[in-house]
């Protein structure tokens, strides 16, 4: 393989990028599209929150109060899409991009070519998914898990649904097989695979999710397409058909989709506690096999999400204790960062504060999943507000506390300059308090009964809507502080020295504070 | 690095990664497998409540169980606004193991134009399912009623003495679907 490093190539001779806009079109460099990506995602979390804001407005009152139901609903689908296909998913592979060639030493990802059509299908779909907002009829509004027979529905808007949905599958799928052909092909004489770092390894493994079940998703889109327009009837009864087999198949995709929404943020947590406890990460073969075994458990625990649908007893019991079982690996994992500061000497740089919070708050999430598993109490919380506090414990705290970590932990390494420490600690703060108010009181709507996905609610539940409205505002503001801080780091600031944090290790922080354009150009080797 | 001598590395050739584009093809492949299993498992495992049928001289062959007596409860529901009127004649009925039995739906096209509508069968407990087997049902085809036409419409069935001794009512439920828009 070392083959690949002192071949001489005749087209592109560059030094650093091309000048213009058309940098950005054409570019094949991982840092170029590891940064569109990113500001891609960063760009879209202000447009779903602005959903999010949306939502939580209606709700600051029982009542109809600014926009109709119809509308309301549009904002849970549309926010759930963009925060999901257009937030996490992007901005994971963005922090893929910029730093496995660089974890690994490789030159650059295994297909450049094609990484430069997965990030720019992306704005198109994207495109078309927002356009359906001024459709007739209005953008989908059955909720982003599209159940039939609601989401036949749905205006002129479902064929433009189904196909931005194509386009962000197709999107993921090629910038995850480069991910797999990088991690395989371009790994430094002496990486081998029980040396990869964290972020490498649940990366790796999250790619084999994400090709094997976003064409799953495809499926049952397409076959919403045909039942609605050329007359088949999967999902129609009418046609012999069955809209539960919808259930099953969407959930086949999106249990393990979840999974790919959280595996990359256990890897970033795993870079970044080991830094700043000065320690190397505790258990580390533990963790590789608990990244595996959820990532394959996954595949078996999808009807938890339809415990209601009506289902034999032993399909009840299989699947609440399928679903339990993951909480074994992922319990081996939190073990694991706790274990890495035990007796570390610590420093709560805004990366690691991010990573402790992810920590703490995603077990709160990961115990109420536990409460969600077991069947007969599902049966009372699902669909209440007790699952919306569920996922949203995992996902914001969770998934994207571990992206804004990541960003906090490598920013320095991207830009050169060190970022504002005293800002970034205020936004820890900020977003850690205000994420709390907006979520935990949801447990307590759930557990009192309040549905989800309805802009109205019987009285008793407005105090809980109220502060948990308030986090909403407080929580989505903290954001500007974020945008306002990398852009400051990017204009400029004190310098980052290579190594940039004292405990960090890892092939990237011998590079210099910024790479190169091009690094890696000759392989290093690993001892 | 000297100028002519700067160079971007060789990767990958594309054709060797050939065999991971397989695998989403493959998954496509798989998500649509996915309908005929579990069509299967249902028909196996009568988990959805789809009934099964049975010709004439099978139904016959069943041994009567005289001794034991099972409620089959008769349910009618109409899909969305679907324009019928539609009712089971009785709404329960004891019969034994074995025998087969015929009780009518009656169905009244409430618009004054043609319809065609199709009644789609499903048996509670699910566990029941298998053991419900039927050798006639105005289920099995399509229904075409004229303006404000009344039908009565024959099931004949039969309840196979294998079904479960803890089962003692059996409910089947059709539900009437319009399906004018899925012919034109
Ligand atoms: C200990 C691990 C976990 C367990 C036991 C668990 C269990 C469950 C259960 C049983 C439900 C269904 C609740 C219902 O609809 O009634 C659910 C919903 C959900 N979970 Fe988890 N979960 C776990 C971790 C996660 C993670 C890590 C994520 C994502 C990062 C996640 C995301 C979701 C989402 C998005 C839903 C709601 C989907 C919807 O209906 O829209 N969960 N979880
Ligand atoms: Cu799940």
């Amino acid at each position: 393989m070392n083959a690949y490093a002192t071949h001489a190539d005749d087209h592109h001779d560059h030094h650093g990028p091309a000048p213009g806009l058309m940098r950005w079109v054409t570019t094949t460099n991982h840092k170029d599209i590891g940064t569109l990506y990113l500001w891609f995602a960063f760009i879209m979390f202000f447009i779903g929150g602005f959903m999010a804001l949306i939502i939580r407005t209606e709700l600051f009152q029982p009542g109809l109060q600014i926009v109709d139901p119809h509308f309301f609903n549009q904002m849970t689908t549309l926010h759930a899409l963009v925060m999901i296909f257009g937030v996490i998913m992007p901005a994971f592979v963005g922090l893929a991009n910029w730093m496995l060639p660089m974890m690994v030493g490789a030159p650059d990802m295994a297909l450049p070519r094609m990484n430069n059509w997965s990030f720019w299908i992306l704005p198109f779909g994207f495109a078309m998914m927002l356009s359906t907002l001024f459709m007739e009829g209005g953008a989908p509004a059955a909720g982003w898990t599209l159940y039939p027979p609601l989401s036949l529905q749905t205006g002129d808007a479902l064929p433009f649904i189904i196909f931005s949905i194509h386009l962000l599958g197709i999107s993921s799928i090629m910038g995850a097989i480069n991910i797999i052909a990088t991690i395989m092909n371009l790994r430094a004489p002496g990486m081998t695979f029980m040396k990869m770092p964290l972020f490498v390894w649940t990366w790796f493994i999250t790619a084999y999710l994400l090709i094997a079940v976003m064409p799953v998703l495809a499926g049952a889109v397409t076959m919403l397409l045909t039942d609605k327009f050329f007359g088949t009837s999967f999902f129609d009864a009418a046609g012999g058909g069955d809209p539960v087999m919808f259930q099953h198949i969407f959930w086949f995709f999106g249990h393990p989709e979840v999974y790919i929404l959280i595996l990359p943020s256990f890897g970033l947590v795993s870079e970044i506690i080991p830094t700043f406890s000065r320690k190397r990460l505790f258990g580390y073969s533990s963790m590789v096999y608990a990244t595996a075994s959820i990532a394959f458990l996954s595949f078996i625990v999808w009807a938890h999400h339809m415990f209601t649908v009506g289902m034999p007893l032993i399909g009840e019991l299989f699947f609440m204790f399928s679903t339990m079982l993951i909480a074994v690996p992922t319990g081996v994992k939190v073990f694991n960062w706790v274990s890495t500061m035990w007796r570390g000497s610590l420093t709560f740089e805004t990366p690691m504060l991010f990573a402790l919070g992810f920590v703490v708050m995603f077990t709160i999430g990961g115990f109420s999943g536990l409460m969600l598993a077991m069947t007969p109490i599902d049966f009372q919380y699902h669909d209440t507000y007790f699952v919306v506090a569920h996922f949203h414990y995992v996902l914001v705290p969770g998934a994207v506390f571990g992206i804004i970590g990541g960003v906090y932990y490598w920013l320095p390494k991207w830009t050169g300059n060190r970022y504002n420490e005293g800002l970034g600690k205020w936004h820890f703060w900020l977003s850690t308090i205000f994420v709390n108010i907006l979520f935990f009181p949801m447990h307590f709507l759930g557990l009192a009964g309040m549905p989800r996905r309805i802009p109205d609610y019987a009285v008793q539940f407005t105090d809980f809507n109220q502060i948990a409205t308030i986090g909403a505002f407080g929580f989505g503001f903290s954001q500007i502080l974020f945008l306002i801080l990398v852009v400051k780091c990017i204009r400029g600031g004190e310098k980052a020295t290579d190594r940039v944090w004292e405990g960090a290790r890892g092939l990237e922080w011998t590079l210099s504070s910024p790479p190169p354009y091009h690094t890696f150009s000759v392989q290093p080797v690993i001892k | 690095m000297a100028f002519k001598m700067a160079f971007r590395p060789k990767l990958i050739k594309p054709r060797r990664t050939a065999h991971l584009f397989l695998i989403p093809v493959v998954m496509f492949g798989f998500g649509y497998l996915m309908v005929p299993i579990y069509n299967v498992f249902c028909d196996l495992t009568g988990l959805n409540g789809k009934t099964g049928s049975i010709s004439v001289s099978q139904a016959n062959e069943f041994e009567i169980d005289v001794q034991r007596l099972v409620k089959v409860e008769f349910l009618s529901v109409l899909n969305q606004q679907a324009p019928w009127k539609f009712d089971p004649q009785v709404s329960s009925m004891l019969v034994n193991p074995g025998k087969p039995y015929t009780t009518h739906y009656i169905a009244t096209n409430q618009l004054g134009r043609e319809m065609v509508g199709q009644a789609i069968p499903s048996v509670a407990p699910s566990k029941a399912a298998a053991y419900f087997k039927k050798t006639e049902c105005f289920c099995f085809s399509q229904q075409k009623f004229e303006a404000n036409e009344l039908k009565q419409m024959p099931i004949t069935f039969v309840i196979d003495p294998a079904l479960p001794d803890d089962i003692n009512t059996v409910s089947l439920s059709y539900t009437l679907f319009d399906v004018n828009s899925r012919i034109n």
